[in-house]
């Protein structure tokens, strides 16, 4: 025999469970508390899943692109399935270790470049459970030395910083969030603003003054000032400037893929980190290229 | 005790689906884990939520307020926690709270097996809740915040659109009578 409570009952029930929530909201906003103990308990518990789940998309995704993704094109020609499934089998094999080597070589050069900086380069394994916020998280934590308020960053730029770490993981609040905001400068007018997040994929630049002149492609880096993030590292770029009393409004398109992250570094130390200027890219790229480059060779990775 | 039983609500006979058990367990942390994952991969998805469609499919379906309150409090919480620092405990808990309790309640009242209702509630249940969360933030939380826009039409339409087969699908999850 199954109870059914009554009505009464499911109200006072959802009353009584509405008021403690919000008691909740209300104890951690007053004492800037968040719940610490609940959050471990949640992350630790969602965790080991989140690690098999990369683990398993990584396998899926080497299954798919291995296998899958070539059975289309074995269909073209019955005679040279066979054959032509092994040669493709091969170059996408070949492809893939490629770009995966392209991605953690321009890591290993960014990280021996700046051989004196202590990092920890971390794996992202998850991200916010919702639109409301926009972190992810790293397979890295207390063991590994994170603490709280650390800059992460990529070779492209900055990424954001740590706001939780547990003990094999932490939290990062990327700058896209709307509580993120990073202090930077505008490397030719030299124009300081904090740059933070609109929950959107762009960023934006904030007081910078009406009469004060920006263009459209300047690059922005960190100013150092927020204490958090070493200078010079690259935010973003000025996508759209729109003039506005008392300031102006400019959108800005981070410099590293926020959207596309795999990898990531965590700086345990606010020294200046030396970042590859394009033109460098550019010259490093034209140098490392073969004199002749297959027809079937796979596009050249772009690097940072 | 029986695997279902019926409801009686003037002439209408409505039943209560029981399921596997561990089912209802399972089912949260995947979703939960999967919502925390996928965005990785694919972040132009971000807009679906899939712990708000399983607090709906289980409202619908126990058809109890109070197990389906408490069930939408534990996964709002669950949610909030792994959202990170910034999103305070309670903002998805209060939501899908009120979420879990008004399904049950609608799913007591009317037969809702039909896609098409599953559909229509999916979309009325999203944008209920992301009104919650907008008043919460509004009202408790100080947090200027737009009451509609575009994107909840089309993110509350794809979330319905999912919810169809995924509740096909967990209805498998069913201890048959």
């Amino acid at each position: 025999m199954v109870a059914i409570p009554s009505r009464h009952r499911s109200l006072a029930l959802l009353a009584g469970v509405l008021l403690a929530q919000i008691l909740m909201l209300a104890v951690q906003i007053k004492r800037d508390s968040r719940g610490r103990l609940i959050r471990v308990w949640a992350v630790s518990t969602v965790t080991p899943f989140e690690r098999a789940g990369a683990w398993g998309v990584v396998k899926v995704r080497g299954v798919w692109r291995h296998y899958f993704a070539l059975q289309g094109t074995s269909r073209e020609n019955e005679a040279l399935r066979t054959e032509n499934d092994a040669l493709k089998l091969s170059i996408s094999q070949l492809q893939s270790k490629a770009a995966e080597a392209d991605r953690l070589g321009a890591l290993l050069n960014f990280k021996t470049s700046n051989e004196k900086v202590a990092m920890v380069g971390a794996r992202v394994i998850g991200a916010s459970a919702g639109t409301a916020s926009r972190t992810i998280e790293i397979d890295r934590g207390e063991r590994d030395g994170i603490h709280r308020n650390q800059p992460v960053i990529t070779p492209d730029g900055a990424v954001g910083k740590v706001i939780e770490v547990y003990r094999d993981s932490a939290q990062v609040l990327l700058l896209t969030d709307k509580d993120s905001g990073v202090g930077a400068m505008l490397v030719e007018s030299r124009i300081q603003g904090p740059v933070g997040g609109t929950g959107e994929p762009m960023l934006t630049m904030k007081y910078v003054a009406a009469d004060d002149t920006v263009s459209v492609g300047e690059k922005i880096v960190t100013s150092g000032m927020d204490k958090i993030f070493p200078r010079d590292v690259p935010v973003g770029t000025v996508l759209e400037v729109k003039p506005g009393t008392p300031f102006k409004q400019i959108r800005v398109r981070p410099a590293a893929n926020l959207d596309r992250l795999e990898e990531v570094f965590v700086l345990l130390t606010q020294e200046p980190v030396e970042f590859q200027k394009e033109a460098e890219a550019q010259s490093t790229q034209a140098q490392s290229a073969p004199a002749e480059t297959p027809a079937t060779a796979p596009p050249a990775a772009v690097k940072p | 005790m029986n695997d279902t039983f019926e409801l009686r609500s003037g002439d209408t006979h409505i039943e209560v689906h029981k399921f596997f058990p561990g089912s209802i367990a399972g089912v949260t942390i995947l979703a939960l884990t999967l919502q925390a994952t996928f965005p990785v991969y694919v972040r132009r998805l971000d807009f679906l939520d899939l712990p708000l469609l399983i607090t709906i499919y289980f409202g619908l379906s126990r058809r109890n307020p109070s197990t389906g309150l408490l069930l939408g409090t534990t996964i709002g919480l669950l949610q909030d926690s792994l959202s990170g620092p910034t999103v305070p405990l309670g903002l998805y808990g209060i939501a899908k709270t009120v979420v879990g309790f008004l399904a049950s309640s609608i799913g007591a009242r009317l037969d809702t097996e039909h896609p098409v209702a599953r559909f229509a509630l999916t979309v009325g249940f999203f944008v209920l809740h992301q009104a919650v969360m907008v008043l919460t933030r509004r009202l408790l939380l100080a947090q200027p915040e737009p009451w509609f826009n575009m994107h909840l039409v089309v993110a509350a339409a794809a979330n319905a659109v999912l919810g169809v087969p995924l509740f096909l699908l967990l209805d498998r999850l069913r201890r048959s009578s």
